[in-house]
């Protein structure tokens, strides 16, 4: 046999802090991506039973660390943590997609004016809240964002644009830590 | 230009993709002879004024819209979800 070598998508890429924001790669464990079939309301039954979080609203996402449910489009939403209850699949279309997102992390004051050059989303807190989401685009890559606090961000982009995430991220922390 | 999506919000143009004159949504039946099908590929109105046009939030929700557009001042006076508009077209059938 082979002896595969598993690694992240941003491997040898991150952390990188510059000023006072932090780039950094999270491990949030397994992704699944639910689709309801018809009506939500038995999927978000269902979720509530097996891992404590219900279907989350458009631009918002419901749970916490180890068991969060982000909305991931229009009639999509991404289970983050957790391996799915096989229960689920009962009320929708289940998909294990944790190989296929790479998932970082901005964090420190002034993350928000990071994203700010990168993204045509209001992300500052008046406008956009703990636990609220978006499904945007980071430079042209499309992408998922969701504020875990203030000045502290998920970021999700496909994996195979980890590399051009990073770049246009770093760039964009440099422009904003060099106005000091 | 901004264009406000029922699921999204208000957002830029560059989350959007245009794809033409909402008439794609008014399939004709397969029998319904040459004449109207040949209008339903090829023909389109190119009106100065009000239109609706399909136009797909791929840099967001992923869904499909149908905005009304005035082609001369640019405004836009209603988007609406394609599902709903064709479901409610399906109703009215």
């Amino acid at each position: 046999m082979v002896e595969l070598i598993q690694i992240s998508p941003c491997a040898g890429l991150l952390p990188i802090t510059l000023g006072s924001v932090t780039l950094d790669e999270q491990d949030v464990g397994r992704l699944t991506s639910l689709s309801p079939f018809g009506d939500a309301s038995d999927l978000s039954a269902a979720l509530e039973k097996a891992h404590g979080c219900t279907w989350p609203k458009p631009n918002r996402s419901t749970g916490k660390d180890g068991g969060r449910c982000i909305w991931f489009g229009r009639d999509e939403a991404l289970l983050i943590g957790p391996a799915p209850d096989m229960g689920l699949a009962k009320h929708g279309a289940v998909v294990d997609q944790s190989d296929a997102w790479a998932v970082v992390s901005l964090a420190g004051p002034g993350a928000v004016d990071v994203l700010a050059r990168l993204v045509p989303v209001d992300l500052r807190d008046a406008a956009f809240k703990r636990g609220h989401t978006v499904r945007t685009q980071v430079m042209h890559m499309n992408a998922s964002i969701t504020k875990l606090g203030t000045d502290h961000l998920m970021i999700m982009v496909f994996r195979s644009m980890a590399g051009t995430l990073v770049y246009d991220l770093k760039g964009a922390m440099a422009a904003v830590a060099s106005r000091g | 230009m901004r264009i406000d999506c029922p699921m999204c919000g208000s957002r830029d143009r560059r989350e959007y993709y245009y794809q033409g004159g909402a008439v794609m949504l008014a399939r004709p039946a397969p029998d319904a002879g040459e004449a109207a099908w040949d209008d339903y590929l090829h023909l389109r109105e190119n009106p100065a004024g009000e239109t609706e046009e399909l136009w797909q939030h791929d840099g967001g929700c992923g869904a499909w819209l149908v905005v009304t557009r005035d082609t001369v001042s640019h405004e836009i006076s209603n988007v609406a979800l394609a599902e709903d508009v064709k479901r409610a077209m399906r109703k009215a059938s």
